[in-house]
């Protein structure tokens, strides 16, 4: 038998990556609505009423995972704008840039569901505590790293600018989750802590690791398909491109990246 | 080499002294604006006066990082700085000096006098002035960052803010906090200690972080 | 001594040259020519370390330029499109800290004499934003008269000067060949000076 050694290099060319993402996509897209079928139901209905908080606490199974989602995604990107950097592999870079709106995303949807939490359980929408203020802060650094991208129109340059920005962020993140907890427990003086996670029954903690994987999932699925369309956009001049994807010859080739 | 750096930036910010007196005379009405928008009552502007004092310092320390690299890159003059044997990191370290020594010394000096207006006490005045001494240099570090950055960018000032305020964010808490803990009696230390902290990081780090972001700039 | 060897250049995703070989000697000039966009600049640049080639390398004394640190800037003058001069500076005050920052450490006097040599006697003390164009483009120059860089690269320099000013400087690279030096000069003009070698890169093709 004939061993094959598969070069593994080759699927760092974002136009060969281009099918392989592809074909990846269904696997985890597929997946993850079953999941978020799954881990609904079981919020909604297997999980417990809280003895404190009524329902309403519900609103965590989407709230934790948003939010852990929006931090553990900064980090990857941050990771790949990096690896981008140091290798100048522009994959790596598309990759960070494709990874920024989801992530901003799930950021933004951490805020909201914060909100409408704090709400009927605080009586206030919006309760400066260091969680969320810290949340707060960190979609201002996915804005700034989307922003900065977007006002660069040299792609490499913008590739690499947003890695020691993100850079820059990732170390900062200790730095301004402390200084705000510091800040909150100046100015809090003696209070309850806010948005408390009630304690965890076992049917609780399923929902949430469904949610959890459910949201990891359709992070990929996206996240795939979203850097489908920056190699697209960035490749399309390239007459490689044309040649693995047949059926793009039909776009018309705009050779503007 | 860093003398002569720092000597040049020194001599052309006195022959454009009036960018510097503008930095300064924001600071001055940012600071008014707030008692004309909340009401002249003294306990009340007490209380806001840490958070106005610092976030104007702040606005206005943001403003003059448009100036660091922006000139010399438009007349060349930065490229031929990545032409001299000593290390870029060297050289953004003095250049940020200057804008320190330039910018960010007045506000500091400048900010007793203001407070004042807050009716805040001298013992109070005297952390803030010390807060801002210690704080400047930080905000101006961390800013190099983003000016680098956003070097030749269209609408490139309100990107900058964009990019640097939420990073001057532990500055603004420790920098008020300190001013804060004066007002209500207790010691300051713990802030002020927090914010030398910020200084050394920034010092090592930011420098390295702005060369790197320079040389992506001008490519 | 200076060579390179399979050079790509590409900017914004944009191929602005490939395959581009050259090798100098000691005392070599070798003058750029081509259309604007054909890369004469970004040339220039990748020999100054301030742009990365897509693809090949250039070498200095056999070893690749990104593994030199800071001795291979020292040896490099580069006079840009741009008068890299600042506009509330003097002439002589520009020259000084064009010096001063490299290391060099000339007095005044000689300072001075390069200027005259470039025919700025007399204007030496007034903010540049004073002068003409020309005239500037000359103070600009002025670092090649006090320079004892081995690596010239000028960029266009010869565009808004008189006769007088490019025999000028034409004497002054002249000078710096006739010592050993290396000289890429990219110019619409045509050189009309002396060299041990006078090789021509046409960038157009």
């Amino acid at each position: 038998m004939r061993s094959s050694k598969v070069n593994w290099y080759k699927y760092a060319s974002p136009v060969n990556f281009y099918p392989v993402a592809g074909r990846l996509i269904p696997w985890f897209a597929v997946p993850a609505a079953t999941l978020f079928i799954l881990g609904l139901y079981q919020s909604f209905f297997v999980a417990p009423t809280d003895f404190q908080q009524g329902e309403v606490y519900r609103i965590i199974f989407i709230h934790v995972p948003a939010a852990w989602m929006g931090m553990f995604l900064y980090l990857l990107l941050a990771f790949y704008a990096g690896i981008g950097w140091a290798f100048n592999a522009r994959l790596s870079s598309m990759m960070a840039s494709s990874l920024a709106p989801t992530g901003a995303m799930f950021t933004f949807l951490s805020l909201v569901t914060g909100a409408l939490w704090g709400k009927p359980t605080w009586g206030t929408y919006w309760a400066w505590d260091a969680r969320m203020t810290s949340t707060l802060i960190l979609m201002f650094l996915y804005i700034g790293f989307i922003s900065l991208q977007a006002a660069i129109d040299d792609r490499r340059r913008a590739d690499r600018a947003g890695a020691v920005l993100a850079l820059v962020g990732v170390i900062n993140i200790p730095i301004i989750y402390f200084s705000v907890q510091w800040w909150n427990t100046l100015h809090q003086g003696a209070t309850i802590r806010l948005l408390n996670k009630p304690t965890m029954a076992a049917p609780m903690l399923r929902a949430m690791f469904i949610m959890l994987a459910a949201c990891w999932l359709y992070s990929i699925a996206v996240v795939l398909y979203r850097l489908r369309c920056i190699i697209l956009e960035r490749e399309l001049g390239t007459a490689r491109v044309a040649a693995a994807n047949p059926q793009l010859a039909q776009l018309p080739q705009k050779g503007v990246i | 080499m860093f003398g002569w750096m720092l000597r040049r930036d020194l001599m052309l910010a006195w022959r454009r002294r009036s960018d510097v007196l503008s930095t300064l005379f924001f600071f001055v009405i940012v600071v008014s604006l707030f008692p004309l928008g909340v009401g002249p009552e003294t306990q009340l502007l007490k209380l806001i006066a840490p958070g106005v004092l610092w976030v104007a310092a702040l606005l206005a320390s943001m403003l003059s990082l448009g100036r660091l690299f922006a000139n010399d890159h438009q007349d060349g003059t930065l490229e031929q700085m990545f032409l001299t044997p000593q290390p870029l990191y060297l050289i953004v370290l003095a250049k940020v000096f200057a804008l320190w020594l330039v910018s960010g010394v007045p506000l500091t000096l400048m900010s007793p006098v203001l407070g004042l207006q807050f009716g805040l006490s001298p013992g109070t005045l005297l952390i803030l002035l010390v807060s801002l001494f210690i704080g400047t240099p930080v905000l101006a570090l961390i800013g190099s960052i983003g000016a680098a950055l956003t070097l030749g960018l269209r609408g490139s000032g309100v990107l900058l803010a964009l990019l640097v305020l939420p990073l001057y964010i532990p500055v603004l808490i420790f920098g008020a906090s300190a001013v804060d803990a004066s007002i209500a009696g207790i010691s300051a230390q713990a802030n002020l200690l927090l914010l030398t902290a910020l200084l050394v990081l920034a010092t090592f780090f930011s420098p390295w972080a702005t060369a790197a972001a320079l040389r992506i700039s001008v490519e | 001594m200076l060579e390179a060897s399979n050079l790509e250049c590409v900017r914004g995703e944009r191929l602005i040259f490939r395959n581009l070989n050259f090798a100098l000697q000691p005392g070599g000039l070798l003058q750029l020519s081509g259309p604007n966009g054909s890369g004469k600049t970004s040339l220039l640049r990748i020999i100054c370390r301030l742009l990365a080639p897509a693809h090949g390398e250039i070498r200095w004394r056999g070893e690749n330029i990104d593994s030199l640190d800071e001795e291979y800037s020292m040896l490099l003058t580069y006079v840009g499109h741009k008068a890299a001069l600042k506009d509330e500076l003097s002439a002589l005050e520009n020259l000084r800290i064009t010096n001063g920052l490299c290391g060099a450490t000339s007095d005044a006097k000689t300072l001075g004499s390069a200027l005259e040599q470039l025919g700025l006697g007399g204007l030496e003390d007034l903010p540049v934003r004073l002068l003409s164009e020309g005239q500037r483009r000359r103070a600009a120059l002025a670092v090649l008269a006090v320079s004892n860089t081995k690596v010239w690269l000028l960029d266009e320099v010869l565009a808004s000067l008189d006769r007088k000013a490019v025999d000028l400087v034409q004497n002054l690279i002249e000078a710096h060949l006739d010592k050993g030096g290396f000289a890429i000069v990219s110019t619409h003009q045509d050189l009309t000076l002396s060299a041990s070698s006078f090789q021509r890169l046409d960038l157009a093709s």
